[in-house]
């Protein structure tokens, strides 16, 4: 190549000055006065995407020692060739970075073929081409600017916004013309919001009552009470407990059993008595080291301890320690900074400025832990929790913890944290193998984001306050923008775990640091920020898809409508169960096993253990909400899974939402579904409605509002059809009513499996599981 | 437009089907006509030089099935024959040759490491001269349609990691499992059937358990996920409805469902309500399509008899044979087929002879049959474990008993059909068994293979997520060419 330089690049600049020639006569004047190319947003992805892996961060991989993540290293004279610059400001034909990328010649051009990556698009040439013109200016990422309030944007339709929320988006909608949508009806709306707040849905009385309620605070009254619901609590700590990678067996190998639910039990609470996201955050990352620490705030630190343990025999103990090391120090990357830092385990982060240096700095909070790779194989209580555990006594349940829900405490331990007396010492791992230390490292942060001040104590309790400090440029943002998920199915910025070079670019900046500063401010208020969002008229949008807005915006990324979402996995069964009055309210507590499809444990175990066998419960345990549901990680429930659960494998911030026939096969024949139809039925046959009432009270308990004619018509139909076929096949009323432990309180009779056909029909709707 | 494929993307989601349907077809403007603001949006997600279901080249094999032997069977009992260990029987391990190489917790604190040779005897076998021990007679007889690797190596030493690494190109964490890239890769071939399916079975030596995580899809769609098949009437978890419904009622009910669909489509506009409504009739299809497929009843005595009689009783290693074929054969992508029962600690000798009977003839019927159908030039069947068993004994040791730690450092898999060269051996071991001497073949190299064989770079089969565009083959891994036909 370098042979060929000079030669290469007489001909090439031959070539470049008819392609130059032709981007400056095609594009016409203007060039400067156009509008300012943002490098951040336009120009970054671009070099992020199709440059830096090989001209980035990562010493190793580096090319022709060329680095173009930092202008004076893009500006400076190339180191193999003297005379030229990749970036000149204001002058790309002499800038080589855009010959290269524009140039026909595909031995000159980059990315080279043998990279694997696609060539830059025209457009993207293009906008280097004005970045350049315009002075080639780098800023820095975004995402690690801190973020601060910007003045409310102008909007068009001054009636519209109701709360600040509403100006970022409505001027975000006018730019891209687009109107939003009208406000839902009420019903609806009142479905949104339970399912939002608490996970379950309105009762049909609910629904009326609300519906007639007329004041004008009646929606703001409605989304208060929800709020002060025990449920809220079990709501919110689903995504949590993906984030902090729950599961009630170890994982690996047998995957025995462990007792990690009382730490689950905690974060409802939590959530329920609306700790700020600060102390929430900091009783998990270090609550054993808060001086005079309660025991509330030790079972919290279960948080860092409900990764995977090995109790396979014959495992190099430090090859597993250091595996939980790292598992901690990626889900804090993932779930608190929404910084994919794994990446520098082996090597230089390829796109964020993230060395594997920074990553062994962090890893040294979550090394110092009294613990070891493998503590004992499957065995008795004894080995459900590792060290360091923490007891947990009758006194505590009369006192500290008297949230958590279990009455006898024979034995019971939970994994918690707790440092060694002396630090152990942290390496920088070569290729992120377990043995191979190379140079020594302290306890620190990624300078990128944010240094770690001298002044803060060098453990997991210091990490905390810098994760709180208000210059913290991710912490807010993060979280904010998965209840933002949460709540909209898609974040502000759609990478939920990858704030970096490589993660989405949020579609309303703006918005997403409004949100984050107004969070902070006020005490880091969970329930506080999910009224506001539920309060603003953003929110309250009706979801009708128009084809113009479909065109304009497939993905409503601008949310000129409300999203229809399908509702996730614990949300499907807590709708069945609730709706049909099977549902046992009860929080907290050991995780239950409901009924499943025989075989699935025994099939796939190593026979050792207590979970070598699935024995399914019994009674009022068939009937507990999703979230309490048995995982046993190897073999997850399959009907949680079928609708996109998480495996609790590693730390999950954003779960995929599919549509597969799996799912449907689940709302036609999974027995808690039959059952509920079942119970539905017998409870409606003894209040002796006639059959259209029938059909409107078994619509409103799954949808959640009246049916309209056409539906009540065809249900109505069914239902009559139905009866005649079940009046006629008595066997057939037998078999299909004799589902699951409920015992109907009315007579095995044809008017009962109609009336659970119908219901079944129901239950099956798009409408049943969706948010709409 | 072809209607399959519609069909196919409508089972997909929305966004994943625009984007697949923009490239997939190259009719990009007959695909914006049936869905107007087509490319308008962000929806085009391809990968640089990959088109989902268009692979990069001709392949050789549409299909795979994959035998996987759960446990490690020990390589120096099947396939790689040492008689020096026999010779050198108690003697032990020149440090030499183990040469400081890590070994497990369960050996590591052994004061000795005696050589052990194998308690069976070997042969050698057909035009190619294979050598293959007695426990598998039936193998043995087909060995001219196989390609024997004696060099595969591997890094992990215990199960869990090693297992995962096989299936998913990673030692550790969510990544999506072979069979999934390649129904990402490849597409389904039948609409009414899953495109990587999933078969366990377990034999009477010590086990060893699987997990689901091995057949995840990871990051990839959950369409790609493996569905587990299991024996008995419900091959498909919640596939049978519920007594006392019978076809009929279902398609009524399934009527009643659509149209309501229908009226919430009409009111909200929403494209995934007319997926769901798609899922519903795929649903509908394989509740017939799939038993008809478990069915074995109209299988001739001549299959029964080659399989054995053992394939009549679901949920065996054999029956499970006999299925992956029949799957295979109506267009399953990936067929993957677990055995438990091969960690011969101890008790081996005793152990290894009966795991290596429910094993050996089917096994060999199945690429026998394969080959009669004349399938088993597009099918690639695989044979194997994760890793290999220590050449020096576990514990106590005797002529009559012995037992095998892991060694990752070599063993032996074999390969047929699917453009793989038959009736070869590649690779080979120092006379100790212990390290590779010639040819070794890293688990890359073999996912690399195999994704070749199907038509794939495995460099340039990438799926972005989370700002990194991941592989099979992680970062490395090269296709093993002397092995291709």
């Amino acid at each position: 190549m370098k042979k060929n330089y000079i030669i290469g690049i007489l001909t090439v600049s031959a070539v470049l000055a008819v392609i130059v020639f032709r981007y400056f006569t095609n594009k016409g004047s203007g060039d400067g006065a156009s509008r300012e190319i943002s490098y951040n947003f336009q120009i970054r992805p671009i070099l992020s995407d199709k440059c830096l892996a090989c001209h980035g961060p990562d010493a190793n991989k580096r090319e022709a020692g060329l680095r173009l993540d930092i202008a004076e290293e893009a500006y400076k004279a190339l180191k193999e060739h003297p005379r030229a610059h990749a970036l000149v400001p204001g002058k790309p034909e002499l800038s080589e970075l855009f010959l290269r990328i524009s140039s026909a010649d595909t031995s000159y051009r980059m990315p080279p073929a043998s990279s694997n990556l696609p060539s830059l698009t025209p457009d993207e040439i293009e906008l280097i081409r004005k970045w350049i013109v315009q002075g080639a200016k780098y800023e820095k990422h975004w995402a690690f600017i801190a973020p601060v309030k910007s003045p409310l944007p102008k909007v068009n339709n001054e009636k519209w916004p109701k709360n600040e929320i509403d100006y970022f988006v409505l001027n975000k909608m006018e730019e891209k013309g687009l109107e939003p949508n009208d406000e839902a009806d009420k019903a609806r709306l009142l479905r949104r919001i339970c399912f939002d707040i608490t996970g379950l849905p309105p009762t049909p009385a609910m629904i009326d009552k609300f519906i007639s309620n007329n004041s004008p605070d009646a929606y703001e009254q409605m989304i208060d009470t929800l709020l002060q619901h025990p449920s809220f609590g079990e709501r919110m700590a689903i995504p949590w407990l993906d984030a902090a990678r729950y599961a009630d067996s170890h994982g690996y190998q047998d995957d025995n059993y462990r007792s990690q639910w009382p730490w689950r039990d905690w974060v409802i609470h939590a959530f329920n008595e609306n700790l700020p996201y600060d102390k929430f955050v900091t009783w998990q990352l270090a609550g054993d080291l808060i001086p005079n620490a309660t025991k509330e705030q030790v079972l919290a630190t279960g948080f860092n301890r409900n990764h995977k343990i090995t109790e396979e025999g014959g495992v190099i103990d430090e090859e597993y320690r250091v595996e939980y090391v790292v598992d901690r120090t990626n889900t804090f990357g993932t779930a608190l900074l929404g910084m994919t830092i794994q990446c520098a385990r082996c090597h230089d982060h390829k796109y964020d400025p993230i060395s594997q240096k920074d990553f062994y700095q962090v890893s040294a909070f979550f090394n110092s832990i009294k613990e070891v790779g493998i503590e004992s194989t499957v065995g008795g209580h004894e080995t459900f929790a590792k060290n360091p555990r923490m007891d947990i006594t009758q006194e505590d349940l009369q006192g500290v913890l008297n949230f958590m829900n279990k009455s006898d405490t024979q034995g019971l331990q939970v994994s918690v944290m707790k440092d060694l007396d002396t630090a152990r010492k942290t390496y920088i791992l070569s290729r992120g193998v377990y043995d191979q230390h190379a140079t020594e490292v302290f306890p620190g942060t990624p300078a990128a984001i944010m240094s770690f001040a001298d002044t803060l104590p060098k453990n997991r309790l210091g990490l905390a306050e810098w994760l709180f400090d208000p210059r913290n440029p991710l912490t807010a943002r993060v979280f904010v923008n998965r209840v933002w998920q949460d709540i909209f199915g898609r974040g502000i910025v759609k990478s939920p775990g990858d704030f970096g070079m490589q993660g989405d670019l949020p579609s309303n900046p703006k918005l997403l640091d409004w949100l984050a500063v107004d969070f902070r401010e006020n005490g880091w208020n969970i329930k506080r920020l999910i009224k506001q969002i539920c309060m603003s008229a953003t929110y309250r949008q009706s979801s009708i898809v128009t084809p113009e807005k479909k065109k304009i915006d497939p993905e409503n990324i601008y949310l000129s409508h409300a999203p229809r979402i399908r509702i996730n996995a614990e949300m499907v069964r807590d709708l069945v169960l609730a709706s049909s009055g099977l549902l046992n309210k009860t929080i907290g507590g050991p995780s239950v096993k409901p009924y499943q499809p025989p075989g699935l444990w025994e099939l796939a175990t190593s026979g050792r253990g207590l979970l070598a066998t699935y024995r399914q419960d019994h009674g009022a345990s068939l009937y507990r909400r999703g979230l309490y549901t048995f995982i046993k990680r190897t073999v997850p429930p399959p009907s949680m899974m079928i609708f996109d659960a998480s495996n609790r494998d590693q730390c999950e911030v954003n779960r995929p939402r599919t549509n597969t026939p799996l799912q449907a096969l689940i709302m036609m024949n999974d027995p808690t579904v039959l059952e509920s139809s079942k119970a539905m039925a017998d409870l409606l046959i003894q209040e002796k409605k006639k059959p259209e009432a029938t059909v409107t009270e078994a619509f409103m308990r799954i949808i959640n509002r009246h049916p309209q004619k056409n539906e009540t018509d065809l249900l109505l139909l069914y239902l009559t059809e139905q009866q005649i076929y079940f009046n006629t096949h008595p066997e057939e009323v037998k078999k299909i009513t004799n589902v699951g432990e409920y015992k109907a309180k009315t007579t095995a009779s044809p008017v009962l499996a109609a009336t659970m056909q119908m219901i079944q029909v129901i239950y099956n709707m798009d409408e049943a599981i969706t948010k709409t | 437009m072809n209607k399959e494929l519609l069909e196919y993307g409508l089972n997909i989601n929305r966004r994943k089907f625009l984007s697949r349907l923009s490239i997939g077809l190259g009719s990009a403007a007959l695909g914006s006509l049936l869905i107007p603001g087509l490319f308008d949006g962000t929806a085009a997600e391809e990968e640089a030089g990959f088109i989902p279901g268009i692979p990069h080249f001709a392949p050789k094999a549409k299909r795979v099935i994959y035998l996987f032997q759960n446990g490690a069977p020990s390589q120096l009992e099947t396939f790689d024959y040492k008689p020096t260990l026999v010779k050198m029987m108690g003697q032990d391990l020149p440090e030499s040759v183990r040469n400081g190489q890590r070994l497990t917790g369960m050996t590591s604190s052994q004061k000795s490491f005696p050589l052990v040779g194998s308690y069976y005897s070997f042969k050698q076998y057909g035009q190619s001269g294979a050598w293959v021990s007695e426990i598998f007679p039936h193998m043995a007889g087909i060995v001219d349609d196989l390609c024997i690797v004696r060099s595969l190596h591997t890094e992990a030493i215990n199960h869990d990691p090693a297992l995962t690494f096989f299936q998913t190109g990673a030692q550790q964490g969510n990544r999506p499992s072979m069979g999934s890239w390649v129904s990402y890769g490849l597409g389904t071939e039948n609409k009414n059937l899953p495109a990587f399916c999933v078969l366990l079975s377990r034999g009477k030596g010590n086990g060893q358990g699987v997990y689901s995580k091995l057949w995840s899809n990871g990051f990839l769609d959950s369409i790609h996920q493996g569905v587990q098949f299991s024996s008995g009437e419900n091959p498909i978890l919640y596939l049978q409805d519920p007594e006392g419904m019978d076809r009929t009622s279902r398609r009524k009910m399934l009527d009643k469902v659509a149209a309501l669909n229908e009226m919430e489509l009409k009111e909200f506009g929403d494209p995934e309500i007319a997926t769901r409504i798609q899922q519903y009739e795929m649903a509908y299809r394989m509740q017939t399509a799939v038993p008809e497929i478990m069915d074995v009843s109209k299988e001739s005595d001549d299959i029964i008899k080659l399989y054995g009689p053992e394939c009549l009783v679901p949920g065996t290693y054999a029956a499970n044979c006999l299925l992956a074929r029949k799957l295979s054969e109506n267009g399953v992508r990936f067929v993957q087929l677990y055995h438990q029962g091969w960690d011969q600690h101890g008790n081996l000798p005793n152990e290894m002879r009966g795991q290596a009977k429910d094993v050996d003839q089917p096994s060999a019927a199945l690429i026998t049959d394969l080959k009669q159908r004349g399938l088993l030039d597009e099918t690639l069947v695989i044979w194997g474990g994760e890793f290999g068993r220590t050449n020096y004994c576990q514990g106590k040791m005797s002529v009559e008993n012995y037992g095998r730690d892991h060694h990752p450092r070599c063993f032996s898999i074999w390969m047929a059909g699917g453009g793989i060269k038959p009736g070869m051996v590649y690779g080979e071991t120092d006379e100790f068994g212990y390290n590779i001497v010639k040819d070794p073949v890293h688990i890359h190299d073999f996912h690399a293979t195999i994704l070749n064989q199907l038509g794939f770079d495995h460099e340039r089969l990438t799926y972005r997520f989370q700002g990194r565009r991941y592989r099979l083959t992680d970062v490395s891994g090269h296709v093993v060419r002397d092995i291709l036909a």
